[in-house]
């Protein structure tokens, strides 16, 4: 019975302590993204709010609160209001199952740093994150608004384009390791790390993942001199804010699993594992950033042929080779 | 104990969205409430320890089938299609399904409280499965033991594949 509690205890503290961060982090994840980008273009960024504008975050969720709350008069209230919910509940629930460190002991009682080792780790996240589409889709048809849909079908059909692609992409680590847990995957990396054995994989995966989060260069889905702002045009105040979090929530999901798959998850020397998987996390984050401030935005046929011609046979020749090569070798 | 009271309750979720599946007039709603069966089924999955059925079932229908419906129904002319369907009552319709519909209960009845019921357990207990690793052995009966059903499914979506290519494809004007 004590064990029991005890269990529950620990659950319950793990889950508070990773959603508490990860809120967190996406607020100044949107700091991280201004201010690096401010300084690509030679600007400073925000300056005013706290020392180089650090309570920024604060201040934009303040006013984000206290905005006016609209919902379109022809608009279909029920699914208007469950599409940010959707959205962003998918993009939280997917870190239940990523490693952040090895076992911990504290007085006698070992705890594993992930909220929940499961045996198909990466079905979960995979299953749990195709669900978000539908907060997008939903999203734009419920505002019955056509540049809202308009974002909402595209958006649909990229995210189900390259979700084959970074599905496909993975799909070589697994055979490596031969397992789904996430927790496996990174014992498997204690000596190489799986960008050397999958560098293919890894660029299919990058590309991929970009497009998956909807960030630029394949930001159709919000491309402003075309659609306004895409699906969420009609929304406003904490339903807006809720799917910029559900991006960056995304995004945040998405280096996670970059880092546990390809970099090694929470190894590396010298300082401590939770300490090394933020650090792999933030320079996966810079790069998505980095891409942001550098490249144009594709073209709609463009983009649709990268992804079924182009990513997705080259994952496919991908995972054929690494078969033969674990066949070959033994 | 926890696992039947949850059963029951995932159980009624499901028969509900099923029944609002038919019900709703909007076709956009109707599909929601099929998303939302689809994934309520796959908790029935996981309660029967089969987790990768679960995930999949999520991924497959609810994430990618089910888009694809919602997209085609978006991209159609709702409103009018939904007029249309007011109009046209089918009586002879309604009688059949009523009457086929009973008759499917009373199949499923018969056969629930004949067979299984009474059945054997087999092989694959929970324990044994989660010795092997649920995954692999699906993998590994779906590679042996049914490679030949699963080959022949993949041959008939491929040629769905290339059917819907040909169909979909314009013709080229000389």
């Amino acid at each position: 019975m004590l064990d029991v509690i005890l269990f529950t205890f620990i659950a319950i503290i793990k889950i508070s302590i990773v959603f508490g961060l990860l809120l967190l982090t996406i607020a100044y994840l949107i700091w991280i993204e201004r201010k690096v980008m401010a300084h690509m273009q030679v600007r400073l960024g925000p300056m005013r709010v706290g020392w180089h504008g650090l309570l920024q975050p604060l201040a934009d969720g303040i006013k984000l609160l206290f905005k006016e709350d609209i919902v379109p008069y022809k608009a279909s209230k029920v699914l208007f209001i469950m599409a940010p919910v959707i959205a962003i509940v998918p993009a939280l629930m997917s870190f239940a199952v990523i490693p952040f460190g090895n076992k911990i002991t504290i007085s006698g009682y070992s705890i594993d740093m992930v909220i929940t080792d499961i045996n198909i780790g990466i079905l979960f996240i995979l299953a749990v994150t195709s669900v978000g589409v539908y907060g997008i889709i939903l999203a734009g048809w419920s505002s019955s608004n056509k540049y809202s849909l308009l974002g909402g079908l595209r958006s649909s059909a990229q995210m189900i384009s390259y979700e084959l692609s970074i599905g496909l992409s993975l799909i070589g680590v697994l055979m490596i390791t031969q397992s789904l847990s996430l927790v496996d995957i990174v014992n498997a990396q204690s000596k190489w790390w799986f960008v050397l054995f999958q560098p293919i994989g890894f660029m299919v995966y990058a590309i991929s993942a970009v497009a998956e989060v909807n960030r630029c260069p394949f930001d159709l889905p919000e491309a402003e001199s075309e659609l306004v702002a895409g699906y969420h045009t009609e929304y406003s105040s904490m339903k807006f804010s809720l799917f910029f979090m559900a991006e960056y929530a995304n995004i945040l999901t998405v280096s996670a699993i970059a880092v546990t798959f390809f970099f090694g998850g929470w190894r590396g020397p010298f300082l401590p594992p939770v300490i090394w998987f933020l650090i792999k996390m933030f320079l996966c984050i810079f790069f998505f950033v980095w891409i942001r401030s550098t490249y144009p935005r594709f073209r709609y046929d463009q983009l649709m042929n990268f992804g079924w011609k182009f990513l997705l046979p080259v994952a496919l020749a991908n995972i054929i080779v690494t078969g033969l090569v674990i066949v070959l070798i033994g | 104990m926890l696992e039947s009271l949850l059963f029951i309750i995932m159980g009624l979720i499901v028969i509900t969205c099923a029944i609002g599946v038919v019900f709703q007039k909007n076709p956009i709603y109707s599909a929601v409430f099929l998303i939302q069966t689809m994934v309520s089924l796959a908790v029935l999955y996981i309660l029967l320890h089969a987790q990768f059925v679960a995930a999949v079932q999520v991924m497959v229908y609810a994430g990618a089938v089910m888009v694809l419906f919602v997209f085609v129904i978006m991209l159609l002319n709702v409103q009018r299609a939904d007029q249309e369907l007011g109009k046209d009552r089918l009586i002879f319709q309604k009688v059949s399904a009523i009457f086929l519909g009973l008759l499917l209960f009373a199949v499923i009845g018969i056969v629930t409280v004949r067979s299984v019921l009474q059945g054997t357990k087999g092989e694959y207990t929970p324990e044994h499965m989660n010795e092997i690793g649920n995954t692999q052995l699906v993998g590994k009966l779906l590679f042996t033991d049914y490679v030949f059903p699963f080959e022949i499914a993949s041959i008939l979506l491929f040629a769905a594949i290339i059917g819907a290519i040909i169909l979909a494809k314009k013709e080229l004007k000389e």
